[in-house]
C-alpha cells in the first residue's frame, strides 16, 4: 500500500500536530481504532535520537511520521560563521560512520567554487580512503542491520572486526580512527608511507575472505530471507521522484551511480559495476550492499597496483588567506550512503555566505512511511536499518 | 545537455507566460541558475521534469538563503541652481555637489533547487525563486507536488528561513521543537546567551562570552542601584 | 571497620578469607555496572566499538547493554545533547533505578565540544543531571572509555555506606528526581538546574 506522487500531493497530515514525546495515545479522529505510539528518540533500533510517530492497527501501520532534529547541531549555522578551511573537521562529524568521504564531498565543491586542481596521487589518495570508507560502512550497516533483526552479536562483531582493520589504516595515515579531517582544498594533507599502502594491500587482499565467510553466514539464512524478502518494498518510480540516492536506489533497479555519471576524481580509469536489485525490497538493499563491497575490493586492487609519485598538495594551491571570488558551486559524490553533496555560496569574504549540506540519508527517509504502510512494527526497525541512516546526517 | 540560455528558451516556448531570468554564476563551476516568477514557477518545473529532452526527474537540492536588507551607501552628483554673489550681483548658477545618499534595498529570501536527470545522466540545471521581503510576503509555490523529494528539504527551510510553501502537503517544523518562535538560520537571528562559563574562550566564543560578561554586569549593576 | 591489609592475606595464605560488609557491597556493585542502550551521536559508534571482540567492555562485568533504563545502572551520554533532546536526557535518567552513575563522554557532553557556539547545543548535560565520569575526547577512544569505567568502579569501592559521603540511594534525603526543563520560545526553560550546576568561578 504505497502512494504515487501524485496521490501524495493530496494527502494531509492527520491533525498536524505532532505526538508529545514518548507517550502511546488512542487517536481520537479513528474512533478508538488506531493506536498512536511514539517510536524513539530513545529506542534501541533508531540508530541513534530518531523518533517515528506511528498509529497502528494492531500490528500494521496506518500512519508514520519520523519526527527529526533531536541531533540538530547547526551544522550549517557553524559553516557560515567559520572560514572554509574550519569547516572541514565538522564535516567529519555529519555521517560520523564514514568522514572521509564527507571531507571529500566538501573539497570537491570548494574547488569547484575556486576552480583548483588536485594532483595525481592526492587523487589515488583520496580514492583508496574513499573507498575503504565504503567497505566499512557497507559492513557496519549490514551488522547493525542483522542486530535489529534480533540476531545480537556475530555479525555485527564479525562486522567491527574488520572495520577495526580499516580503521588502523586510517589511524596510521590521518592520526584519527574517526575523525580523519584528511582533505585540503588541493589535495591531501600528509602523504602516505609505502608501509602504509602495503599496509592497505594486506587488508584489501584479506577482505575477499571476509566477504566469503558473511556471505556464507547470511545470504541464504532462512530466517534472515524470511524476514526480509518482500518487505519494505520500494518502487522504481517513487524513488525517483523522492530523490532517493545511494544502495536504495540502486535495490531498486535505477542505475544511477555518481561515481559513473559524473565520474569525479579518477573513477573513470577503473573496471567496475554498479550492481543493480531487482525487487527493492529490504533483502536487495541489504544484498546490494554486500556486492558494492566486492566492487570497492576490485576498485582498491586496481588502484593500488601502482600508485603515482609526486605531491600530495597542488603547490599552487592557497592555502592562508583563503578567499575564494563571489559565486557559487554545487559539488557531489558518491558517499557510501548515496549523494552528498555541498553547495556553497561565496561573497568574497574568507567564510562561506552560504553553507549547505545536502545530506543522503535525510532525503531518503522521505519515503519511509511510503515504505512502512501495511507492514508491521518489527518490520519498521528492518526497514529503516535498510535505509542506513546516520542521525549525524539527517539532522546535522 | 543544453544551457542555461536553451533552457530559459525552451521554457519560454513552453510556458508563454512564464519570464525566466538568468542569473549568471561567476565563479569557475559556471553553474548558472534560471529566477523563476512565483506565479509560474510550478508549471516551469512540471515542464522541466516532463519534457523528453531535458527530463529533470531527480530533484537533489533544496537552500534556503537569506538576503537581509541591505543599506547602501552611494556617492550621487547632484547638479543644483545655487544663488551666488558673483562681482557683486547675485545671480542664478548651475552648480555640481557631491552628495552621500542612503538608501536601502530590500532584502529577500530565496530558495535555491539543484535538478539532475537520472534517465538521461545530466545535470545540474539550478532555478531559484525570491519572496517579496523577509518579513511578511514570504510564500513561495511547494515543489512537492512535482518532486516528492522536496518534501522535507522545504520543511526545512520552513523552519530554519521562514519560507511559507503554498501546496506543500504537510508545512511544520522539521529540525526545532513545535512552539519554537524563531527562524535561526536568518542573518539577523539572536542566538540564547549561555555563555556564562567559559574557561578557555576563543574567537566567536570569546566575543560572545565578552558580550555576556558585560550584560551581566550591566544587570548586576543595575540591581544594586535598585537596591540603593 | 577496615581489615588490616597485611593480615587479610596472611590469612588467605591459611584459606581464610577475611572482608567487610562495605567492601563485598562495593565488589558486587562495581563488578556488574549494566550500562544503557542509548547513543546519541559520534561517541556512540565508539561505545559500541568498545563492547566488540577487540576492547571487549565484557572484561569489567558491563557488557549487557539494557535498553530499558528501567534495568540500567549507568547511563554513557555519548554525544552531543541538543537542546531538543536534554529533556529526553533527563527523563531517561529520572526512570532509572538508584544507585545509578553517569558517564560524559567526549567533549560535546562535557560542555557543547566543537558544536557549542550552537543555538541548539547544550552546553555540556552536567548542567541538568549530576556527572560523574568525564571523558575529554572527540570522539575519545575506546580505551578512554575503558579508563572512565575503572575510574567509576575505583569511585564505587571508595563509598562507604554509612556516613556523609555515602552514596545517594541509601541517602533518603537526597534527590531522586531531577526537574525536566521545558521547551520555550526561543531556549530552554531554565537554561540550567541551579540545584545541580552552579556557574563555576573562573579567575582571569
Amino acid at each position: 500500500m504505497t502512494l504515487s506522487a501524485a496521490e501524495f500531493g493530496a494527502r494531509q497530515h492527520a491533525g498536524g500536530k505532532a505526538l508529545p514525546e514518548g507517550r502511546m495515545v488512542i487517536d481520537p479522529e479513528s474512533g478508538g481504532d488506531l493506536l498512536e505510539v511514539s517510536m524513539g528518540p530513545h529506542h534501541p533500533s533508531t540508530h541513534g535520537v530518531f523518533r517515528m510517530d506511528v498509529a497502528l492497527d494492531g500490528e500494521r501501520i496506518v500512519r508514520l511520521k519520523p519526527v527529526f532534529g533531536y541531533l540538530h547541531r547547526n551544522h550549517e549555522k557553524l559553516g557560515e560563521e567559520h572560514s572554509y578551511l574550519a569547516s572541514m573537521p565538522y564535516t567529519d562529524r555529519l555521517d560520523y560512520i564514514c568522514s572521509l568521504t564527507n571531507n571529500w564531498a566538501y573539497a570537491l565543491a570548494v574547488e569547484k567554487l575556486v576552480g583548483q586542481e588536485v594532483p595525481e596521487r592526492a587523487e589515488y589518495l583520496r580514492l583508496i580512503v574513499g573507498e575503504l570508507t565504503r567497505m566499512q560502512n557497507h559492513i557496519l550497516s549490514v551488522g547493525f542491520l542483522i542486530q535489529d533483526m534480533g540476531a545480537s552479536g556475530t555479525p555485527l562483531m564479525y562486522g567491527f572486526r574488520e572495520r577495526e582493520k580499516i580503521l588502523d589504516l586510517f589511524e596510521a595515515l590521518t592520526g584519527s580512527r574517526m575523525m580523519c579531517n584528511y582533505m585540503r582544498f588541493g589535495g591531501c594533507r600528509v602523504d602516505a608511507t609505502p608501509e602504509w599502502l602495503d599496509g592497505v594491500r594486506k587488508v584489501v587482499a584479506g577482505m575477499p575472505a571476509f566477504a566469503d565467510e558473511f556471505e556464507r553466514l547470511l545470504c541464504t539464512n532462512e530466517i534472515l530471507m524470511a524476514r526480509t524478502q518482500g518487505v519494505g518494498v520500494l518502487r522504481p518510480e517513487l524513488a525517483v521522484s523522492a530523490g532517493v540516492t545511494g544502495p536504495a536506489l540502486r535495490a531498486s533497479g535505477v542505475n544511477y551511480d555518481i561515481r559513473k555519471v559524473d565520474r569525479y576524481g579518477i573513477y573513470d580509469r577503473f573496471d567496475f559495476k554498479v550492481p543493480l536489485g531487482e525487487h527493492g525490497d529490504v533483502y536487495d538493499r541489504f544484498m546490494i550492499r554486500l556486492l558494492e563491497l566486492r566492487q570497492s575490493i576490485r576498485i582498491l586492487e586496481q588502484a593500488l597496483k601502482d600508485v603515482p609519485g609526486g605531491p600530495v598538495m597542488d603547490p599552487k594551491a592557497k592555502i592562508r588567506n583563503f578567499r575564494p571570488k563571489p559565486g557559487e558551486a554545487y559539488g557531489r559524490i558518491e558517499a557510501p550512503k548515496g549523494e552528498l553533496g555541498f553547495y556553497l555560496i561565496s561573497d568574497g569574504t574568507g567564510n562561506p555566505y552560504r553553507y549547505r549540506v545536502r545530506p543522503p540519508s535525510f532525503v531518503n527517509l522521505t519515503v519511509l512511511e511510503d515504505m512502512c504502510l501495511g507492514y508491521s512494527v518489527a518490520d519498521v526497525v528492518l526497514i529503516l536499518g535498510s535505509i542506513d541512516i546516520v542521525l549525524g546526517e539527517v539532522d546535522r | 545537455m543544453k544551457t542555461v540560455e536553451e533552457i530559459k528558451a525552451a521554457i519560454e516556448a513552453a510556458v508563454p507566460s512564464a519570464s525566466v531570468e538568468i542569473v549568471q554564476n561567476p565563479a569557475p563551476s559556471a553553474q548558472h541558475s534560471l529566477l523563476l516568477k512565483a506565479e509560474t514557477a510550478v508549471a516551469v518545473a512540471k515542464f522541466l521534469r516532463d519534457d523528453a529532452e531535458l527530463a529533470l526527474d531527480f530533484l537533489s537540492n533544496v537552500t534556503g538563503v537569506d538576503w537581509p536588507d541591505k543599506e547602501i551607501t552611494e556617492k550621487v552628483k547632484v547638479t543644483k541652481m545655487v544663488t551666488k554673489t558673483v562681482e557683486g550681483t547675485e545671480q542664478q548658477v548651475e552648480e555640481t555637489v557631491e552628495e552621500t545618499r542612503k538608501r536601502v534595498e530590500p532584502g529577500y529570501l530565496e530558495v535555491v533547487y539543484h535538478l539532475y536527470s537520472m534517465t538521461k545522466k545530466h545535470g545540474p540545471v539550478v532555478f531559484r525563486m525570491r519572496t517579496g521581503n523577509r518579513a511578511d510576503d514570504v510564500k513561495l509555490p511547494s515543489m512537492t507536488p512535482v518532486w516528492r523529494s522536496a518534501e522535507y528539504q522545504e520543511r526545512e527551510v520552513f523552519d530554519l528561513y521562514g519560507v511559507e510553501f503554498v501546496g506543500h502537503p504537510d508545512l511544520r517544523r522539521i529540525l526545532m521543537w513545535e512552539g519554537f518562535k524563531d527562524h535561526p538560520m536568518r542573518r539577523d537571528y539572536v542566538e540564547p546567551d549561555d555563555f556564562e562559563y567559559e574557561p578557555t574562550a576563543h574567537d566567536e566564543v570569546l566575543k560572545r562570552a565578552q558580550a555576556h560578561q558585560a550584560a551581566a554586569a550591566a544587570a548586576a549593576e543595575g540591581q544594586k542601584g535598585a537596591a540603593q | 571497620m577496615a581489615v588490616d591489609e597485611q593480615l587479610k592475606i596472611e590469612m588467605g595464605k591459611q584459606g581464610v578469607f577475611v572482608t567487610t560488609l562495605q567492601e563485598l557491597y562495593n565488589w558486587g556493585r562495581r563488578s556488574s555496572i549494566w550500562p544503557m542502550n542509548f547513543g546519541l551521536a559520534c561517541c556512540a559508534i565508539e561505545m559500541i566499538a568498545t563492547t566488540m571482540a577487540r576492547y571487549d567492555l565484557a572484561r569489567f562485568g558491563a557488557e549487557v547493554f539494557r535498553p530499558s533504563p528501567r534495568q540500567a545502572d549507568m547511563m554513557i551520554i555519548s554525544g552531543t545533547v541538543t537542546k531538543k533532546m536534554a529533556p529526553q536526557v533527563v527523563r531517561l535518567y529520572n526512570q532509572m533505578a538508584e544507585p545509578r552513575y553517569v558517564i560524559a563522554m567526549g567533549a560535546c557532553a562535557i560542555s557543547g565540544g566543537p558544536f557549542k557556539q550552537g543555538y541548539n547545543v547544550l552546553k555540556g548535560i552536567d548542567r541538568y543531571i549530576p556527572v560523574d565520569v568525564h571523558i575529554p575526547g572527540c570522539p575519545p577512544r575506546p580505551e578512554a572509555l575503558l579508563e572512565a569505567f575503572m575510574t567509576l568502579q575505583k569511585k564505587i569501592d571508595a563509598q562507604p555506606l554509612t556516613g556523609e559521603a555515602r552514596p545517594r540511594h541509601l541517602d533518603e534525603q537526597a534527590p531522586g528526581e531531577f526537574p525536566v526543563p521545558e521547551q520555550g520560545a526561543h531556549d530552554l526553560e531554565p537554561p540550567a538546574n541551579k540545584s545541580v550546576w552552579t556557574v563555576p568561578v573562573v579567575i582571569r
